[in-house]
């Protein structure tokens, strides 16, 4: 036992003494959560508004006024002519155009003919639609106000409730996904590119003729990462509590019980991965393009899963981190209870048996 | 003498059995991969209806709702409760309860109300879905609206249509906005990647202590690195153009000749970029990690998934520094817009700046003694 723990000291001392990368494995997690807690937001805000009325008289005025009083909007331009739309869109002056019709007051009081126009600058989809959705519901309560002053109410009032993000901050979706993706770069690739130097430098010969026993030997490689992937998460956990405000709505054990599943997962595909591998740089190779692409891309952390292609959607069942993030945004997110997580638990507890056990077998104790 | 050393350069990089077929191979998968992947449209969500009330008028609300095209009715469910599983299982993502007496009240008071739950765990996805569905409800009432006036024989009562338009983008596909700005991406990983692993290479190799002893001046070696991939970037964007006409029928609407001089500074920006980090990095691991670090940083505060416009303040200062941000809107605007270079004089200069300044910074950085 003397033995593993000065094995485990040694592998310590060959992290802290890379202080690059002893910075990047503890401040990666930090830096992802502040980009994808505060960066990343769909939210719409300050989009400049241009107008263009014909003939303006109290409507339109009353209409522009509520569009430009709310939060979303600021009115940046009063156009004179309607071809002065495309120039203003080209520049990327203004996100939305205001067109009201000819004569609209007359024609909104008598004939009942008059028209808005919402002209949205439709290269982002979904920030255009979400700003004519905004500019939608503020002129529609306009209309509810006319037809109140006319008695004649006439309504379905929608009462929205959003449930598990009220305030739709975008950190309760990425939380979940930083964690599998730092706890994988960690556990597997840090592991596999460890292991392999050891291969690569010629220092396993002299390891493996030690009387230390070989399953021994790469045990103690897995330790620190184990612990640091161990601080990682506790830093992903506080941060997102404290700093992001994202509450962890389910049980904290069944939390980690998770975690701890999918961190020997990854150990055991690092191990896995170095079994293949004997440079650094092949290491490096199948560990980022076999494992880092699919759990950015297939694990629905920033991209759903749902809008995929069918054989994507199939392919992203394969993809662990898919399984693990599912999981925690069940417990953390919306705090539903072991029931409804059973299926996701089973299958990464499945994978994780099944590569630690490959990487047993495959592990060979002597090198060629 | 540079001369020399670019026919070495590109000597080495055609002897490399894996990065000539990297630079025509990546541009193909990537434009076909990441569009199908990144895809935050909003569409087919799975609707649960519970409805207490049974009328014609519930009914022809919720058929008004399946027939909009956004949602799939997926559950019927008797109560709150089972729809509320239904969205813990993920089988539903938003539900449409209409109270029991919903046509009473619309006849005897003329008001009644629905409630619209939503699963906000992607607030995207969450609070388009049922913006849409609110939107469906006040159609409806609007509809039911007019019959009664008709039937009652009123006057016209005040009203006004709101028409929605999209401009550049009429069908709002996601596809158009992704593709220019996956072009970026792209760029920026082959012209920033690959020098910086470049030279780091030759450190590995300890092929650079040769290069040290050599007469070569610090501004050619640098110089020698970069146009290598300066060629290899405008190969990329060239294969570029064809994928996006040949599978998604996209051609900029600008010039071509405005992409081709943006893209020619945005490349050697980066590749100073690549440059000045192997200058910093002494192993590949450090090197991979350090560009890792500036790519993600760049791909998020650049505007690539989500608006710069809608980032905190802080994050926009930064994003200012990143020439990806730049490329990025001008792509966008040439390709759907048709902007000019007169109406983007803004992000030339600050392109412009960065290429000058990174590659300088490259110069000075590369020491010929460790």
């Amino acid at each position: 036992m003397r033995q593993f723990f000065a094995f485990v000291a040694k592998e310590f001392r060959h992290i802290f003494r890379d202080r690059l990368t002893t910075a990047i494995l503890l401040g990666l997690p930090i830096l992802m959560l502040f980009l994808f807690g505060f960066a990343i937001t769909t939210e719409v805000k300050n989009i400049r508004l241009a107008v263009y009325a014909p003939a303006p008289d109290d409507a339109t005025r009353a209409i522009v006024d509520r569009l430009a009083a709310n939060d979303y909007f600021i009115l940046s331009r009063t156009l004179a002519d309607p071809s002065q739309i495309q120039d203003v869109f080209a520049r990327g002056e203004v996100g939305l155009a205001v067109v009201f019709s000819e004569n609209f007051q007359e024609e909104m009081l008598h004939t009942g003919a008059a028209q808005v126009e919402l002209i949205a600058d439709g290269t982002d989809p979904n920030t255009a639609k979400t700003l004519v959705n905004y500019a939608q519901n503020i002129i529609a309560g306009y209309q509810q106000e006319l037809l109140r002053d006319a008695s004649v109410p006439f309504l379905i009032i929608p009462e929205v409730k959003l449930l598990y993000n009220p305030s739709m901050k975008g950190a309760y979706n990425f939380v979940p996904g930083v964690m599998g993706m730092i706890l994988l770069l960690v556990c597997a690739m840090m592991t596999s590119i460890s292991i392999a130097r050891e291969k690569e430098t010629g220092t396993m010969e002299v390891l493996l003729v030690s009387p230390v026993r070989p399953l021994q030997i790469i045990l103690a490689k897995t330790v620190p990462y184990f612990v640091i992937s161990v601080i990682d998460l506790a830093t992903i956990l506080l941060m997102a509590v404290y700093v992001l405000g994202v509450p962890i709505a389910g049980s904290l054990a069944l939390l980690i019980g998770t975690a701890l599943i999918y961190i020997f997962m990854s150990l055991a595909l690092g191990i896995l991965i170095s079994s293949i591998a004997n440079t650094q740089s092949t290491a490096l190779l199948i560990s980022g393009m076999a494992m880092m692409l699919p759990v950015i891309m297939l694990s629905g952390m920033i991209f759903p899963i749902e809008t995929m292609p069918w054989p994507l959607q199939w392919l992203s069942q394969a993809v662990p981190a898919k399984w693990f993030i599912a999981a925690v945004r069940k417990i953390m997110i919306r705090g539903l209870d072991f029931e409804s997580v059973r299926k996701e638990l089973a299958v990464l507890s499945g994978m994780a048996v099944f590569l630690i056990a490959a990487s047993l077998k495959r592990h060979r104790t002597r090198l060629e | 003498m540079l001369r020399y050393l670019l026919e070495k350069e590109f000597k080495q990089f055609g002897r490399n059995k894996f990065l000539p077929r990297m630079v025509f191979m990546f541009p193909f998968v990537s434009l076909l991969v990441f569009p199908l992947v990144a895809n935050f449209d909003v569409r087919d969500m799975n609707l649960s209806i519970v409805d207490h009330d049974h009328s014609p008028m519930s009914r022809r609300l919720t058929q008004k709702a399946s027939a909009s095209g956004y949602f799939r009715v997926t559950q019927v469910a008797d109560s709150y409760e089972r729809a509320l599983r239904g969205i813990e299982d993920d089988t539903a993502d938003i539900i449409l309860e209409i109270p029991s007496g919903f046509e009473r009240d619309m006849v005897r008071q003329r008001s009644a109300a629905v409630m619209i739950a939503a699963n906000t765990v992607n607030g995207t996805r969450g609070g388009l879905g049922s913006a849409y569905l609110a939107g469906i409800v006040n159609d409806y009432a609007g509809e039911l609206r007019a019959e009664l006036m008709a039937s009652s024989g009123r006057l016209v009562t005040p009203s006004f249509d709101i028409i929605q338009r999209y401009r550049f983008n009429p069908h709002l596909e996601y596809r158009v906005f992704m593709v220019p700005a996956i072009m970026v991406m792209l760029l920026t990983m082959m012209c920033g990647f690959l020098p910086a692993l470049n030279i780091v290479g030759e450190k590995e190799k300890g092929t650079i202590e040769q290069m040290n002893v050599t007469p070569v001046r610090r501004f050619e070696f640098i110089l020698a690195k970069l146009i290598p991939y300066w060629v290899v970037g405008f190969v990329a964007l060239n294969i570029c153009f064809f994928v996006a006409w040949a599978f998604y029928g996209l051609t900029p609407v600008g010039g071509v000749g405005t992409i081709y001089l943006f893209a020619s500074v945005f490349v050697l920006a980066v590749s100073g970029l690549g440059l000045v980090i192997s200058n910093f990095a002494k192993t590949i691991q450090q090197a991979m990690f350090m560009m890792f670090f500036f790519v993600v940083t760049m791909i998020f505060l650049g505007g690539l998934y989500t608006p710069v416009a809608s980032m905190p303040d802080w994050a926009q200062r930064i994003s200012d520094f990143l020439p990806l941000k730049y490329f990025i809107i001008v792509m966008r605007s040439v390709y759907l817009k048709g902007s000019h270079v007169t109406d983007m004089l803004q992000p030339l200069t600050a392109l412009a700046c960065f290429a000058v300044g990174l590659n300088a910074l490259a110069v000075v950085s590369y020491r010929k003694r460790s």
